[in-house]
């Protein structure tokens, strides 16, 4: 199984990074959206105001942490689509590497990623953002890495389903991004309508979001073993899913 | 458990494949066997069912019936250990737009458990110096093919399987391509290779096996199946006599002659009709002004045993 894993996954690292877009793509845009939208609401609203307060300090950085995994998540479902259809999957398959170890080089690549998106966020955070927050780096990188790896898992089934790596990208933004919306970023699931709720709580952006405020406000992770069972059940049936409908070409 | 199958000389046995995708039946019934050392080629046209026979060989995909067995190993069930041992080359395959020649190469070294090839060296031998360090994406597809060749060859395999080798490629880099494939038999590898090319088939393989519609229609040496099913021979040749056509029709074995312009083209069957034609001219001083012979290959064989050209 680890045969070739490490070297994939270097290889796969390089070429990622020498793809025009690619590395500017998933790693500036969130520390864009993060800034700007950090220093948009510091400007309009004082402050001082106690829900601007709130969105700055919890809202903001979540919504951008969410934003890395989705983009981690997009960017493993376009290059799925294009090594299969491409031939590339099948290519590395007439070799003695295993199934398991070619997808789990792509699920390395994105978490690595992940994590240096998410320093870059905060180091960026330090010089930039309207008001100090204090965030518990390491147990926050853990938080994301783990809602990373769970979403990751809806990315392979999005990656079985759409037939062609022209749709991919969308078809997948559009299956994933409307999960924000419900995901008790914006709206407290409390106050959402309980159709929508049972909804939401479907959803597994919600636990990772309901994750990553926890840890962010300084939670015990012991308050917040619900959610990592609920991720880590979204990755169990994601991936016994994918193990089914996956196509190699 | 491994089904260790030997017989003679062969290193891959196939009995009764068959494959079917849903209601359509891309490979019924095929059985054949390659040759330790020899180059076997599987020809017939696009959508035959040839590289779906290969894959089922190669271990990537499952046959729904019949046996197969490569270097004593079930493809299937010991996919792993053959992959060790055989080098696979797949049509219409491509690699990662930006990866380098040199990783290419070192990727695929690093894939098997026992020692590989020189890739350093294989690389030079297939030309490939310049290009180490270009992308898979800038390369033009001979070099990609020759690429393909090299990670074929990385794990120094037993069996090397090669699909659809030139297909796209211009004649010369074709050409090229057949001089390395006959290298690779030089090196005591068996080589098994599907294509739509006749004249590949015929300048490469020590046997083919002619494929339609999923099924093997003959087995044979390139030649030896020109003889089996195209044994007539053809004279073309030009004279003003009066009296050739009447002299020509008289020839033993004589089966049809056709003229324009006073060039005649004279069909017979048997190894002797040649001779028994230029007998013919000496014996009546026929004066030629020009004289060849046509011999049938395998497109000839393909279009009496098909009734259609490999290109329809």
């Amino acid at each position: 199984m680890l045969r070739g894993l490490w070297a994939l996954t270097w290889i796969e690292i390089k070429v990622f990074l020498r793809e025009p877009l690619g590395a500017f793509g998933m790693i500036v845009v969130p520390v864009v959206v993060f800034i700007g939208l950090g220093r948009i609401v510091g400007r309009s609203v004082a402050p001082s105001s106690l829900a601007a307060s709130g969105f700055l300090r919890a809202g903001v950085p979540v919504l951008a942490s969410i934003l890395i995994t989705l983009s981690a998540v997009l960017s493993l479902v376009t290059i799925i689509s294009i090594y299969r259809e491409g031939g590339i999957l099948k290519r590395l398959r007439a070799t003695p590497l295993r199934p398991q170890t070619i997808l789990t080089a792509h699920v390395l690549v994105k978490l690595l990623l992940t994590a240096v998106t998410l320093l870059l966020t905060v180091l960026a955070a330090k010089r930039y953002y309207p008001i100090g927050i204090h965030v518990p780096v390491f147990g926050f990188t853990i938080a994301l890495l783990i809602s990373t790896w769970s979403v990751l898992s809806i990315g392979f089934l999005i990656a079985s389903i759409v037939p062609t790596a022209r749709f991919s990208q969308p078809i997948g933004a559009i299956m994933l991004y409307p999960m924000v919306a419900l995901s008790g970023l914006f709206v407290a699931l409390e106050s959402l309508p309980p159709k929508l709720q049972i909804v939401a709580r479907m959803l597994p952006l919600t636990y990772a979001v309901s994750l990553l405020q926890g840890i962010l406000k300084g939670d015990a992770w012991s308050a917040h073993v619900g959610d990592i069972v609920a991720l880590t059940v979204v990755f169990a049936v994601c991936t016994a899913l994918s193990a089914k409908v996956f196509r190699w070409e | 458990m491994a089904q260790e199958i030997h017989t003679g000389n062969s290193i891959i046995h196939v009995s009764g494949l068959r494959k079917a995708y849903g209601s359509t039946v891309a490979v019924d019934d095929v059985s054949f066997e390659v040759n330790n050392g020899e180059i076997f080629g599987l020809i017939g046209p696009n959508g035959a069912g040839k590289t779906t026979t290969m894959e089922c060989v190669e271990g990537l995909r499952t046959p729904d019936r019949g046996t197969v067995s490569v270097v004593g190993l079930d493809p299937w069930r010991d996919k792993y250990r053959l992959q060790e041992r055989v080098g696979v080359q797949l049509q219409q395959a491509q690699l990662q737009k930006r990866i380098k020649v040199w990783e290419a190469v070192h990727l695929w070294a690093s894939l098997f458990r026992k020692k590989t090839a020189d890739g350093d060296r294989l690389v030079e031998q297939l030309g490939l110096v310049e290009k180490r360090n270009a992308w898979f994406m800038d390369l033009s597809g001979g070099q990609k093919q020759r690429l393909f060749i090299v990670l074929a060859l990385i794990n120094d395999p037993e069996v090397v399987f090669l699909d659809e080798l030139t297909t796209g490629l211009d004649p010369q880099a074709r050409r090229a391509i057949w001089e390395l494939v006959r290298g690779i038999r030089e090196r005591g590898k068996t080589v098994c290779l599907t294509t739509h090319l006749m004249e590949e088939a015929e300048r490469l393989c020590d046997r083919t096996a002619i494929i339609e519609h999923g099924r093997i229609i003959d087995i044979g040496a390139p030649d030896a199946l020109v003889q089996r099913h195209c044994p007539e021979r053809t004279v073309v040749l030009s004279t003003d006599d009066p009296t050739a056509e009447e002299r020509l029709r008289a020839i033993p074995r004589f089966e049809a002659i056709t003229s324009k312009d006073l060039r005649f083209t004279i069909r017979g069957s048997g190894d002797n009709f040649v001779t028994e034609v230029i007998r013919c001219l000496s014996e009546n001083r026929i004066k030629v002004t020009d004289f060849r012979t046509v011999l049938p290959n395998l497109e000839d064989v393909f279009l009496k045993l098909t009734g259609h050209s490999i290109r329809d």
